[in-house]
Formats: structure tokens, C-alpha cells, sequence
């Protein structure tokens, strides 16, 4: 699907420049529509192949809303750029309909130490999960691939973590997230044919979100995303304040050489890249590289994570 | 170095998740409050509860913060 909209984005003049690339190359945004279709048409394949229940049944119908409606948000970020306080709110309306649905368990579960019953407080936690991992992705989507390339890495972590909890239909759920982002990573990754833009990194953030829900799995989900969980952590404890990413200076400078290297810009914000090439200017390449390790990782711990619940203490 | 740091940060955030679930699990969520009704009792120890977890959450981001500034020292001077 992302040959055709590639053309129509081409068409409509629909590009930014990729600032890191020699000779700052226009590149088409977003591609989001093709993730939304991807995730769409595959929950819907789905419902009709998956044995028919009412928690799959509220379960994709959920997912789907919750995912249709960050996209809305998020593309019209990409048109036009809102404040920065607008992603987080509107992201609480993409919220509503899990809860509308009833899609979800009013327990938490701890890894370890058992679940705990917290039914008024288990809808707030709905209205900011979604907007915490919406806007979590769409922080670490800085550079050619890495969004998309650590939505794969975490998405087939949550799978196995669903396997392992013996969480068969939802662990089948997260799989479109799964192979959605990888197949959008062929045309993201360096050098990138096509960016997702805010709609398409807040439509895969949304439904890893709901997925977490969904699976009763929030707290293993957030262990698999840590490494963009630490860099919005950085942004937002050297800023002090939301703040739309496109309105702040940027964290790092690139060389004549096309490598990139920490800015020396004292009120520029700490971000993950930051610190990955504080030691030494990498290229875009490697700090991609670099990220994978650290999502690959977390993905681990995840998974542990998922074992050693097996045994409450 | 700073890629090792970051998995230890990684590492240390994991543990701070794992323990401050337990705390919650294991202590908070036994809390009572008796004397004041059934559903008074049960909406007052909700209050109690819900306040405690939101401190405890305040207290790891302040860990958190801190231990940022200790780890990355070097990296974070401009």
C-alpha cells in the first residue's frame, strides 16, 4: 500500500526535508493512512477468523476505535502544527472508547506480587495510558526508521509476552501492530522512502497502548517500551513543560562529515540521541542501530518479566 | 560507555517497577478503614490508597531524576 500513497503524496507536494541526509532530500509524510489500513484490515480479517466471543468481539472493536481516532489526532498535527498540550488531551478522547466498550478488567496486575482491584482509579489509568504511549512513540520518531523499527521490536515482544501469559486471542490481536510496523520500517528505515509522521506514530503508539489494556499486560507493555519511556523521561524533565517538539532547539547538530553530534546549546532539551552520541558523533545509521539494542533489551526484560509472573510470591 | 550506562538505567528503571509494584500489592492495597459505614469505609481507604500510590509515583520519578543526573553527569554538561 505504501507505493500508491507514496504517489499521491509526491503529488499533492505533501514532503519535508530530511534534515540529516546529504542534500536534505524531500521526503513524503505521513504515512499514516497506510498504517491505519494495515492495522484496520487486519483486525478485521481477524474478527472473522478468530472464534467468536464477546471479549474478542469488544476487544477489536475497541482497538480499532481507539486507533482510528489517534489517527484523526495525529493527522491533523501533520496539517497543521498544534500546541503542544493538543496531542496529550486529544489522545484522552481516543481513550474513551475502551472504556465505553468495557474492554478492559478493572485489575492491575504486578509482575510477581498478583493484581490489585481499582475500578475507579483503573479508568484514569485508561484516559492516560493511550496519550502516555501515543505520544511516547511519537517522541522516539526522530530519525530514519526508529519509530517503526522499535514499534516491530516492542510489538513482537508484547506478542511473546502474551504467548507465555497464555493470552492466545490478544497475543493474535497484537500481531497487525506487529507486522504493520515492520512492513512500513521497509520504506522507513535509512534512507527513508516515506516518514509516518504524528498520525502514524500516534496511530501504532494508540494500539500498543489498547493492546496493553486489552491484555491486561500495562505494566510488562511499559517495560518493553522503556527506552522511549526514558527519552521522553529526558525531554521532559530538561524542558520542565509539554512543549510541541517542532517549537524547542534541536538536542543535536549534524557534521560537515553527516554524522551527528550533541549540541553544545545549554537550553537544548537531553533526549536519548543526545546521549547516545555525547561520547562520539554517530551516523543516522548507527544511532538507529544503537536504539534497536536498547528496545531489544527492554523487549528481553519484558519477556522475563512475563516468566517470573508465573510465580506469585 | 554511555550505551552501558543506558542499559543500567534501563536495568534500575525495571527493578524501581518491579519493587514499587510489590510495595503497592503487598502493603497498600491491604489497607482498611472500619467505623464510618460500609461504603464510607470503602471510599475513604479508596481516597487513602490512591493517594499513597500517586506519592509513591512522585518518589520514583524524584529517584528517577536523581539518579539521571548521577549516571549521565558527564553527558549532560553542555
Amino acid at each position: 500500500m505504501v507505493p500508491p500513497l507514496l504517489k499521491i503524496l509526491t503529488r499533492k507536494n505533501w514532503a519535508v526535508k530530511d534534515v540529516n541526509r546529504k542534500g536534505g532530500a524531500m521526503v513524503p509524510r505521513p504515512g499514516g493512512p497506510v498504517i491505519l489500513a494495515g492495522i484496520i484490515l487486519s483486525e478485521i480479517s481477524l474478527y472473522f477468523l478468530l472464534p467468536h466471543n464477546s471479549h474478542i468481539t469488544k476487544g477489536i472493536t475497541a482497538l480499532l476505535a481507539t486507533t482510528t481516532i489517534s489517527f484523526v489526532v495525529g493527522f491533523i498535527d501533520d496539517r497543521k502544527v498544534m500546541g503542544g498540550w493538543f496531542k496529550p488531551l486529544a489522545l484522552v478522547v481516543a481513550a474513551i472508547p475502551i472504556i465505553v466498550l468495557g474492554a478492559y478488567e478493572p485489575n492491575l496486575d504486578f509482575p510477581l506480587f498478583g493484581d490489585v482491584k481499582i475500578p475507579a482509579l483503573y479508568l484514569g489509568l485508561i484516559l492516560i495510558l493511550i496519550p502516555i504511549t501515543g505520544n511516547t512513540i511519537n517522541s522516539i520518531d526522530v530519525m530514519n526508521g526508529i519509530a517503526s523499527g522499535f514499534m516491530t521490536i516492542a510489538s513482537f515482544s508484547l506478542v511473546l509476552v502474551l504467548f507465555i501469559l497464555q493470552n492466545y486471542s490478544v497475543a493474535i490481536m497484537t500481531l497487525p501492530i506487529a507486522l504493520t510496523s515492520l512492513a512500513f520500517y521497509k520504506y522507513h528505515k535509512f534512507p527513508a522512502r516515506i516518514f509516518p509522521g504524528d498520525s502514524g506514530a500516534l496511530t501504532l503508539g494508540a494500539a500498543y497502548g489498547a493492546i496493553a489494556i486489552i491484555g491486561r499486560v500495562e505494566i510488562i507493555a511499559i517495560v518493553a517500551l522503556l527506552p522511549a519511556v526514558i527519552n521522553s523521561f529526558l525531554f521532559l524533565s530538561s524542558v520542565k513543560r509539554i512543549v510541541e517538539h517542532r517549537q524547542i532547539k534541536r538536542p543535536t547538530v549534524l557534521q560537515d562529515d553527516y554524522t551527528i553530534a550533541a549540541t553544545k546549546e545549554p537550553d537544548a532539551p537531553v533526549t536519548l540521541v543526545r546521549l547516545l552520541v555525547a561520547a562520539k558523533p554517530l551516523t543516522e545509521k548507527q544511532i538507529g542501530i544503537a536504539i534497536f539494542k536498547l528496545a531489544i533489551f527492554s523487549g528481553i526484560l519484558a519477556i522475563i518479566t512475563a516468566i517470573i509472573s508465573g510465580a506469585k510470591l | 560507555m554511555t550505551n552501558l550506562l543506558l542499559f543500567a538505567f534501563i536495568g534500575i528503571m525495571w527493578v524501581l517497577m518491579l519493587a514499587g509494584g510489590g510495595i503497592l500489592v503487598t502493603m497498600v492495597s491491604k489497607i482498611t478503614i472500619s467505623g464510618y459505614g460500609d461504603e464510607m469505609d470503602f471510599f475513604i481507604a479508596s481516597v487513602i490508597k490512591a493517594i499513597i500510590a500517586l506519592v509513591f509515583v512522585v518518589f520514583w520519578i524524584v529517584i528517577l531524576s536523581k539518579l539521571k543526573n548521577k549516571i549521565f553527569q558527564k553527558q549532560l554538561k553542555p
